[in-house]
């Protein structure tokens, strides 16, 4: 069985955001692989150690900062990659990305019995791409899981979503569609040597035109919703900082949680 | 061209976030001088349309079938999405609980709308709707607009104001029919496994009480725990928590945990990392006792208490439990 993984460049979780003429300023921003596809690839892998899965392939869409994503997935393990790079994609809204990683699937012709996605891309944070996929494609999928097992001889998946108040299982035909978040796994650090056989690993580049897209289709131009504008989230005033003999403390902090905010 | 609002239940009841989610509805619908209807998905449900009806629905769809009565996302996907495609609603909103977030993307890639996450604020400009949410794990607001006629939102749970249910109501149901595709049947829930503590879902509580790697070992959370329960409180984590293996997973908060929007978030021994900032950091007030005067919870905190929390959270256990005794 053949899985494929969706990896996305990220801003670092330590960025710093700033703003430049109501828009992000990205001059500053160092990209890393999205930490919740960590998870899918690290599981992709498993898989593959386990004798279960042939072949793992990393697909990212984004500029070409995102090769590097791409190579940290290689680096992980992956076998091979594909990069999806044109400047019409910039603005593309979660429906135009998941509408171009379908084309790339079909262009690249590779049977998956799984594609495995992040639960979520930690700068957007929507949590949409892998949901769009999966209706496009029309297959099962199971998100936000903590525990997989697949059986690819008898066709079939089985996963645990975490949910409010405890654990759904779904039992899925393959192929299927699944999102990978913290409690899956422990994503490895790729040691020195499979970082320097990730750069010698092939990554294929689409353009647009070998998706038989055009520039109107995707983009600011073919998305449904776009970001009207950016601003930074009102600060918090700076509130009271109480130190000294706990039982004093412990007065005064009484007595805001009773007179101030009222929850006593 | 109505407010729709897909109404989440679970094993029969009606979550939390889906009655914040049907009075918001009702707000928009009032806004835009039209009638808000909601759809519920499920089976043996009929009997929670009035419970919808008193939240300001003045129809609901119902639509019963055996292979919904877990959830199941192609087939709920497809059930609500064709509905939507035939009846054309103007704004389609779900609560945004695990299955709505779920759920969501795959219904309005069905219908092919505009869909936005996570909102903390809804409006109306010039007759469409306009989304407002953090992005960038809360370091930036965006302002999201709609191209397509149908506009679909997410909302973020405890950040919406539930209306005062008017139980007089009854509903206006219309039964939708419904059969099960094949696709339908490749994906079964075949079980729950719960995970119940009897105190509130992180997401939906009022008040959480966080404990972090300053709780020094497990054993100390009974601590927080204590606190926790008198206050009817949520227990939630750090990922130092988690990760050391004193708490579950579904405890933690933060950027690879849950986001939360309680009114009162109590950090113990919690140093306010940038991570844990990106899930807590929308809460109403926050409380933070840590014994390092420079920890960054600090700058996030409405009262923080420089002090032992070894020292600081019995004593403040001792004073809640004697004002809820004075009380009776
Ligand atoms: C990709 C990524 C994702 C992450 N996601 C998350 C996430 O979702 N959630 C999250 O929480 N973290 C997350 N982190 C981790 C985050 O960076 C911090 O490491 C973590 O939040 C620290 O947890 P802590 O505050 O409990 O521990 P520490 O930073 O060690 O803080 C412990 C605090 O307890 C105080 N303390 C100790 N003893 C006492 C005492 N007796 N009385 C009072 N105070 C005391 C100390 O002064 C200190 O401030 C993530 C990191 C990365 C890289
Ligand atoms: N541009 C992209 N290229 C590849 N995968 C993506 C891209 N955007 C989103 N994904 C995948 O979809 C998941 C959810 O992303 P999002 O819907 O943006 O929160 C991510 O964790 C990735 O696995």
């Amino acid at each position: 069985m053949k899985v494929v993984v969706f990896c996305k460049s990220v801003p670092d979780t330590e960025t710093r955001v700033r703003l430049k003429d109501n828009r992000l300023d990205k001059s500053e921003i160092k990209y890393i692989l999205n930490p919740y596809d960590e998870f899918a690839v690290e599981e992709a892998v498993r898989m593959k150690e386990a004798g279960k899965v042939d072949e793992v392939v990393a697909v990212s869409m984004g500029p070409e900062r995102a090769r590097e994503a791409l190579r940290s997935a290689l680096a992980i393990g992956a076998d091979r990659a594909i990069l999806i790079k044109d400047d019409a994609l910039d603005g593309s809204d979660t429906y135009v990305t998941a509408k171009v990683l379908v084309k790339a699937l079909e262009k690249d012709g590779v049977e998956y019995g799984m594609l495995l996605f992040g639960q979520q891309a930690i700068d957007g944070d929507t949590w949409h791409v892998p949901g769009q996929v999966a209706e496009m494609l029309g297959l099962p999928q199971a998100g936000s899981i903590i525990k997989l097992e697949v059986d690819p001889d008898a066709g079939k998946a089985v996963a645990n979503r975490l949910v409010e108040g405890g654990e759904e299982v779904h039992e899925m035909a393959l192929p299927c569609v699944v999102t990978c978040r913290k409690g899956l796994n422990e994503p490895r650090y790729p040691s020195l040597p499979n970082i320097m056989k990730a750069k010698r690993k092939p990554v294929q580049d689409y353009s647009l035109a070998d998706l038989g897209l055009s520039p109107e289709e995707v983009g600011r131009a073919g998305s449904f919703t776009e970001v009207l504008s950016y601003s930074l989230p009102p600060k918090k005033e700076a509130g009271r900082k109480v130190e000294g003999e706990p039982e004093e403390v412990v007065q005064e902090l009484v007595k805001f949680l009773k007179d101030e905010i009222k929850v006593l | 061209m109505s407010v729709w609002v897909i109404a989440d239940q679970r094993k029969g009841t009606l979550r939390k976030p889906a009655l914040e989610t049907l009075s918001e509805g009702r707000r928009l619908a009032d806004q835009l001088g039209t009638s808000m209807e909601a759809v519920i998905a499920g089976h043996n449900v009929e009997g929670l349309c009035n419970e919808i009806a008193s939240y300001g629905a003045e129809k609901v769809y119902l639509i019963d079938h055996e292979i919904l009565a877990n959830y199941n996302p192609p087939a709920y996907a497809r059930a609500v999405g064709d509905l939507i495609k035939d009846k054309q609603p103007q704004i389609v909103l779900m609560g945004g609980t695990m299955t709505g977030r779920d759920l969501m993307p795959r219904i309005a890639a069905r219908v092919g709308a505009g869909l936005a996450p996570d909102c903390i604020k809804l409006e109306i400009v010039d007759g469409k709707l306009k989304a407002i949410r953090p992005a960038i794990a809360g370091k930036v607001r965006v302002e999201i607009g709609y191209k397509s006629d149908i506009q679909m939102a997410i909302l973020r749970p405890n950040v919406f104001e539930r209306l005062e249910p008017d139980t007089s109501k009854t509903a206006n149901i219309e039964k939708v029919p419904f059969e099960p595709s094949d696709l339908d049947t490749k994906q079964r829930l075949v079980e729950f496994v719960s995970k119940e503590t009897g105190r509130p879902e992180l997401t939906e509580a009022e008040i959480i009480v966080s404990g972090g790697r300053g709780m020094k070992a497990p054993e100390n959370f009974a601590l927080v725990e204590e606190l926790a329960d008198l206050l009817g409180a949520a227990v939630g984590a750090s990922r130092a928590a988690v990760d050391a293996g004193w708490r579950p997973q579904s405890d933690q908060v933060g950027q690879t945990g849950k986001t939360v929007s309680p009114n009162l978030y109590i950090a113990v021994g919690i140093s306010g990392a940038i991570q844990h900032l990106a899930g807590m950091s929308s809460s109403k007030f926050i409380v933070a006792i840590n014994k390092d005067p420079d920890a960054p919870i600090f700058n996030v905190a409405d009262f923080g208490v420089v002090g032992d929390l070894f020292k600081v959270v019995p004593l403040l256990t001792e004073e809640i439990k004697k004002i809820k005794a004075q009380e009776g």
